[in-house]
């Protein structure tokens, strides 16, 4: 087939066009979910806890990725800023991931520790009351707002479908007791998923309203977890380099 | 059709006639994916002959080497941090604060220089959020970093610790353990401490509550109510107000309803300090720590 003819001819030209990029498409993506090194060896990343991952619906539901991006890129000013870049490993539980690239805010990859719970609360309900130059929204309802949990179950065994690892069966709890510890293997058990979200929202009581599990609560947990799970410090400088 | 024409005339030309461009682009894509990371190969992929050299501490031996890596952007960016030529200054600065003690640091204009330039920023990105840009604060939150009353000490020393351990304010709730008269007369005490008030009858009961058993309140703001800076407790004897907020009252009564009010409600995990050593190098906890003794008012 001459050259001209496809030029010449719209509809085959899209055609053919869509075929070149699906082909490069799946070249450079396909072979991630084989590629032994494509999520790095670390340890302590485990799936969110039940209110962890109710406040990261909460998070996704308010649209805060749309001016929040969750990834720190490895280039010098974002190290210097933000800390260690991301890891692939450290969204591994993340469906959908919340990488973007669109920064109006901060990065929040490693927010996680960075402010007290009561700042989160405060700048979520009134951000111009803690930073006056603030364009960020205010989100007075979360602290309002009960936190529905009745469903857990089926959002937990949704996320179960696409790989995370929460537990159904004894098999898949004794599997996660061995890999995460039993703590953390209570946290991921389906069957315990209410209790647990109350204890952690009972201790940590991050909305600081004792008594009472709002959005907030799920919120705050959900941004007090993010890039605190590996201990950057047990790992030599070189060593996620390896992994690319 | 003019236009296909010239389509025509240029995909002939550069498909049969030869097109020195094109060509060359295919010869340099076959290289690139020989120089860099390119295609997967069962479980791997083609790492390329390229090569990074960067200088990392080891962390066993914990001594400075220089490593040799196939080419990436995770080893370009440790090339990156530690080439002396992107930013020599900064480099040698940052060496040069490691090695000093704080006395010397102080001393030496060139390192204050340093410390103001990139203790601002270190300062806007961490601190900011709550003690405000220039550190001057929110009452009642955020404790002001630029006035010369400490809840935990303005000395270098202090400063540095506060900021590698984290500081959590703590002070009992009185309004289940003293009666509204007795909050009223120990406000009034308070409210002579720092003269803005004259003694009265009324102060004088203040006065026995806050040295007595029954508030106890000497046993961490001490017998001066000079405030007890291992325990972070307030100095009451300056007019600096750090939560109560007093100076904003017009009237007596409402600043004694100021210092009655926060009397009863105490801290209780509401004023928490974060721990920086997980987050910041020691060396930026250095930088900020001289950053903020510098913000004025230090001791
Ligand atoms: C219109 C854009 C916008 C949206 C939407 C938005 N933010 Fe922000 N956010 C900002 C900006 C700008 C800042 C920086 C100023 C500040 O601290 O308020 C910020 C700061 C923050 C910070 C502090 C980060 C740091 O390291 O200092 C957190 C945490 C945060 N946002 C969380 C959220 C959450 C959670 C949501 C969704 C509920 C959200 N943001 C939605 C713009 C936005
Ligand atoms: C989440 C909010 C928050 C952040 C972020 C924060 N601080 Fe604080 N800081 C506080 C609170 C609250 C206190 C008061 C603790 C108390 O009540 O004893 C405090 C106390 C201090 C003190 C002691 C003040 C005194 O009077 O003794 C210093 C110094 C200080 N902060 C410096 C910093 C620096 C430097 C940073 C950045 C690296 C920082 N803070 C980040 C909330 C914060
Ligand atoms: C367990 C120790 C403790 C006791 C007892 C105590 N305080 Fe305090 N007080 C503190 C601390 C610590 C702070 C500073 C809190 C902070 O920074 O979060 C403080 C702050 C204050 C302040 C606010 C100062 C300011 O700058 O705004 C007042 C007023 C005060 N105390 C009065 C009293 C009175 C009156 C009593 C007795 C009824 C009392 N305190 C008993 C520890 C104590």
């Amino acid at each position: 087939m001459r050259h001209e003819h496809i030029e010449t001819n719209s509809g085959l030209m899209i055609v053919l066009i869509l075929l070149v990029i699906s082909i490069g498409g799946l070249v450079e993506i396909v072979p991630l979910f084989y590629i032994n090194e494509t999520v790095e060896k670390v340890d302590g990343v485990r799936p969110y806890t039940p209110l962890e991952m109710r406040g990261r619906d909460i998070y996704v539901r308010e649209g805060c990725y749309l001016c929040h991006s969750q990834q720190i890129r490895p280039f010098r000013d974002e190290w210097l800023r933000y800390g260690h870049y991301s890891l692939a490993a450290e969204s591994q539980y993340d469906h959908p991931f919340q990488w973007g690239s669109k920064r109006t805010g901060p990065d929040l990859a490693r927010v996680g520790g960075k402010y007290s719970n009561q700042w989160h609360v405060q700048h979520l309900k009134a951000p111009r009351s803690v930073v006056p130059q603030s364009i960020m929204p205010n989100y007075p309802w979360l602290l309002e707002t009960e936190l529905d949990y009745s469903d857990l179950a089926s959002r937990m065994g949704a996320l179960r479908a696409t790989g995370v690892p929460y537990s159904l069966t004894q098999q898949e709890y004794d599997a996660n007791v061995s890999r995460f510890g039993k703590v953390v293997a209570d946290q991921l058990d389906i069957s315990q998923a209410q209790d647990s979200l109350m204890k952690q929202a009972h201790e940590k009581d991050f909305d600081g309203i004792p008594g009472q599990i709002t959005e907030m609560e799920a919120l705050v947990a959900y941004l007090q977890v993010l890039g605190t799970m590996v201990d950057f410090t047990k790992y030599d400088e070189g060593y996620f380099t390896t992994f690319r | 059709m003019p236009g296909t024409a010239t389509c025509k005339s240029i995909t002939t030309r550069c498909l049969v006639g030869g097109c020195g461009l094109f060509y060359a682009s295919a010869v340099f894509a076959v290289l690139y994916w020989f120089i860099y990371p390119s295609w997967p190969v069962g479980d791997t992929w083609i790492k390329g002959f390229g090569t990074v050299n960067y200088a990392v501490t080891d962390k066993a031996s914990g001594k400075e080497e220089e490593r040799e890596y196939r080419w990436n952007t995770r080893a370009l960016l440790l090339e990156d941090l530690g080439d002396a030529t992107n930013d020599p200054q900064r480099k040698e600065m940052l060496a040069k604060v490691q090695a000093a003690s704080y006395d010397q640091i102080v001393k030496d204009p060139k390192m204050m220089e340093f410390v103001r330039s990139v203790g601002k920023g270190l300062f806007g990105d961490n601190c900011a959020a709550c003690h405000g840009r220039g550190g001057q604060g929110v009452v009642g939150m955020y404790p002001n970093l630029t006035d010369d009353d400490w809840l935990w000490g303005g000395g270098m020393d202090q400063i540095h610790e506060t900021l590698v351990q984290g500081r959590r304010g703590f002070m009992p709730a009185f309004g289940a353990v003293l009666k509204p008269d007795q909050l009223d007369d120990v406000a009034e005490y308070v409210l002579t401490l720092s003269g803005e008030t004259q003694p009265s009858a009324a102060s004088e009961r203040g006065q026995a509550i806050f040295q007595g058993q029954v508030g106890g309140c000497y046993y961490c703001h001490g017998a001066d109510a000079k405030g007890l800076q291992s325990q972070g407790a307030a100095n009451l004897t300056d007019k600096i107000w750090a939560i109560a907020d007093v100076p904003a009252q017009k009237s007596v009564q409402d600043k004694k309803a100021a210092i009655k009010n926060f009397v009863a409600k105490g801290v209780n995990n509401t004023r928490i300090m974060p721990a920086w050593k997980d987050r910041l190098s020691p060396t930026d906890i250095k930088l900020i720590a001289v950053y903020v003794h510098q913000l004025g008012g230090a001791q």
